[in-house]
């Protein structure tokens, strides 16, 4: 411990980068992040509001097993799974392909053109979008004056996958392609120059130059989207839901949702919770671990 | 970037051309919903109803947005949220500029530990009860500070100042210590006016977060007074119960359901505008800030 008092030594001298700097975002992180992680232990017992965390009843594992050995645990594991397993396989390729393109525009204005159609229903709130939704799949509304049905979509569950994914694509794939787009416009021309030179194919040149210098964002991007598969968000999900669409739309954050707030099972909903959030670091881990071996000891 | 002219064979310029008419198709694909929700606001409810979209201006009435505007509901929730986006805005870019800033330093003490503090808030979390019974501890429930305290501190947002920070001259710092300025002043005289791309990119994305959200307040604020606009939306929108002061004049479901379709399209082209309007003026600031966060670190 030679070094310990040189390092009191700086932080006595750097007193400001503690208390001025440091402090608010740590103490708020301590507060409003791991507080409640020490709650999480409301889900090893029976959580009375009046006895208080440390004074409930503890039960250990009990929610965990009622929840497994539920008739529903499968359902709303196999729901969200799907919609984010294959939210990620239709949502994950398309920006990267806008940024090739968008890339191989020339004129400099029409590029920022479109760039600015593109970026814009990212800025349209999850209400707003699923309002959207919901007037143009009405039975009566535009989609289906235009295909001479009257179809009640968003009564449908075997629609609510594909509703949700579509519509997640229009509304974030464009804003998705913007840091595909800004390292394509930093990579060096040279490259590209020498492969025009060697006669490379615009395939071949896409393949050997563009995708090479986008390559470590495909690779970060696509960790932290397949190790947040379980993180699906709340909201979207909760708003499209209609009483017909459940069996689909149920998923385990709105489920979490609905056990905890609306019928008060504070513990068990906790349960439900942490074993989401434990399912979802592992599938990081693994990703990750996996992505280092295809990518020569490279991950996050 | 002077890229030299190919020589361009066929087999190029048709793998082009399929390429530009997909990105084409997408871009179409992404203005037809926003110019049929723009051009049905404006639409007389009973054509719209019977025959769907129309450019002829002869059908277009301003019904929809009057009945808008003269909404005690929607300017509430307005104004409301203008708030809560602003407060919590600055707020949390405040906190950030603050905390990415000795993170920044090659030297600093605890460097390590502090950074593995806030990055494991990024995978993991406390989860929704628990969450919800810290805030109604806090006795937080219906204030501002149960929307604009827990989010404040964004872990991604501090990679990207840092990012932002070490990219700077170290002469910065080094000029403004001969001089004998202490860090906090260096933050503000020095720091500060330098970092304005940066500032612009992480307040908008905070402000647009609070604008758009709604699940905080739909927890966490009981009092209908208190709602932002995005829950007022949602009764509109998705409950399909308009406020009863839009619609008192509506005597038959039948019209009364012509309104509403009329009045769900005013709706969203009111509350979208502000940040459709906003977003094109920090387009600049985009690439820069994405860009320094995509550095690895």
């Amino acid at each position: 411990m030679k070094h310990s008092r040189s390092k009191l030594k700086y932080i006595r001298q750097n007193w400001q980068l503690y208390l001025f700097f440091t402090l608010p975002g740590l103490l708020l992180t301590i507060i409003f992040k791991y507080i409640p992680m020490g709650g999480i232990l409301i889900a090893f017992e029976d959580y009375n509001p009046m006895q208080g965390i440390l004074g409930s009843d503890w039960v250990g594992l009990e929610h965990f097993r009622r929840f497994l050995s539920s008739p529903d645990f499968l359902t709303y594991l196999t729901n969200t799974l799907k919609l984010s397993v294959y939210g990620l396989l239709w949502g994950f390729p398309i920006p990267i392909i806008l940024a090739l393109l968008l890339n191989r525009i020339k004129n400099k204005g029409i590029q920022k053109k479109i760039q600015l159609f593109i970026y814009a229903p990212n800025f349209i709130s999850v209400i707003v979008l699923c309002g959207m939704i919901f007037i143009f799949l009405s039975p009566v509304g535009p989609v289906n004056k235009f295909l001479g049905t009257s179809i009640n979509f968003m009564t449908m569950p075997e629609a609510f996958r594909s509703i949700y994914i579509a519509s997640g694509i229009w509304q974030g794939a464009g804003w998705a392609s913007i840091m595909y787009t800004a390292a394509l416009s930093n990579a060096s021309p040279e490259l590209s120059d020498a492969a025009i030179m060697d006669g490379a194919s615009l395939l071949q040149q896409i393949w050997h130059v563009d995708l090479p210098a986008i390559k470590p964002i495909i690779v970060i991007q696509f960790i932290l989207q397949a190790g947040n598969i379980m993180s699906l968000g709340f909201e979207k999900a909760y708003a499209l839901q209609t009483s017909l669409n459940i069996p689909a739309s149920e998923i385990l954050p709105t489920y979490v949702y609905k056990l905890g707030l609306q019928m008060g099972d504070y513990s068990f909903s906790t349960a439900v919770g942490l074993f989401n959030s434990i399912i979802n670091v592992i599938l990081l881990i693994i990703v990750n671990a996996v992505v280092k071996r295809f990518n020569e000891g490279e991950g996050i | 970037m002077g890229r030299k002219k190919t020589r361009g064979s066929m087999h190029d310029k048709v793998v082009l051309g399929i390429g530009f008419l997909l990105l084409g198709l997408f871009v179409v694909l992404i203005i037809i919903p926003l110019v049929f929700v723009v051009v049905g606001s404006f639409m007389d409810p009973n054509v719209l109803h019977s025959q769907g979209i129309s450019f002829d201006v002869r059908n277009w009435s301003l019904g929809g947005y009057r009945r808008v505007f003269e909404n005690q509901m929607i300017w509430r929730g307005f104004l409301n949220s203008m708030l809560y986006s602003f407060v919590f805005a600055i707020f949390s870019v405040f906190i950030t500029l603050l905390a990415a800033y000795p993170l920044s330093k090659r030297d600093f003490v605890g460097k390590k530990l502090i950074n593995t503090i806030y990055l494991i808030t990024m995978f993991f979390g406390g989860g929704l009860m628990p969450t919800y019974l810290l805030i109604s501890n806090l006795k937080l429930i219906d204030t501002i500070w149960a929307l604009i305290l827990p989010g404040a501190v964004n872990v991604w947002n501090i990679i990207l100042v840092r990012t932002y920070y070490q990219s700077l001259p170290t002469e910065l710092r080094e000029a403004s210590a001969v001089d004998g300025a202490s860090e906090i002043t260096h933050f503000f005289r020095i720091l500060l006016p330098v970092c304005k791309p940066i500032i612009a990119v992480i307040f908008l994305y905070q402000f647009v977060g609070m604008w758009n959200s709604y699940f905080d307040a739909m927890i966490y604020l009981e009092n209908p007074d208190l709602q932002p606009l995005q829950l007022v939306l949602r009764s509109i929108l998705i409950q399909n119960t308009p406020d009863p002061g839009m619609v008192a004049d509506i005597q038959s479901a039948a019209e009364m359901s012509k309104i509403a379709e009329q009045l769900k399209y005013a709706t969203i082209v009111i509350s979208s505008l502000p940040l459709l309007i906003m977003y094109p003026f920090f387009q600049k600031y985009f690439d820069k800030g994405v860009m320094v966060g995509s550095v690895k670190g």
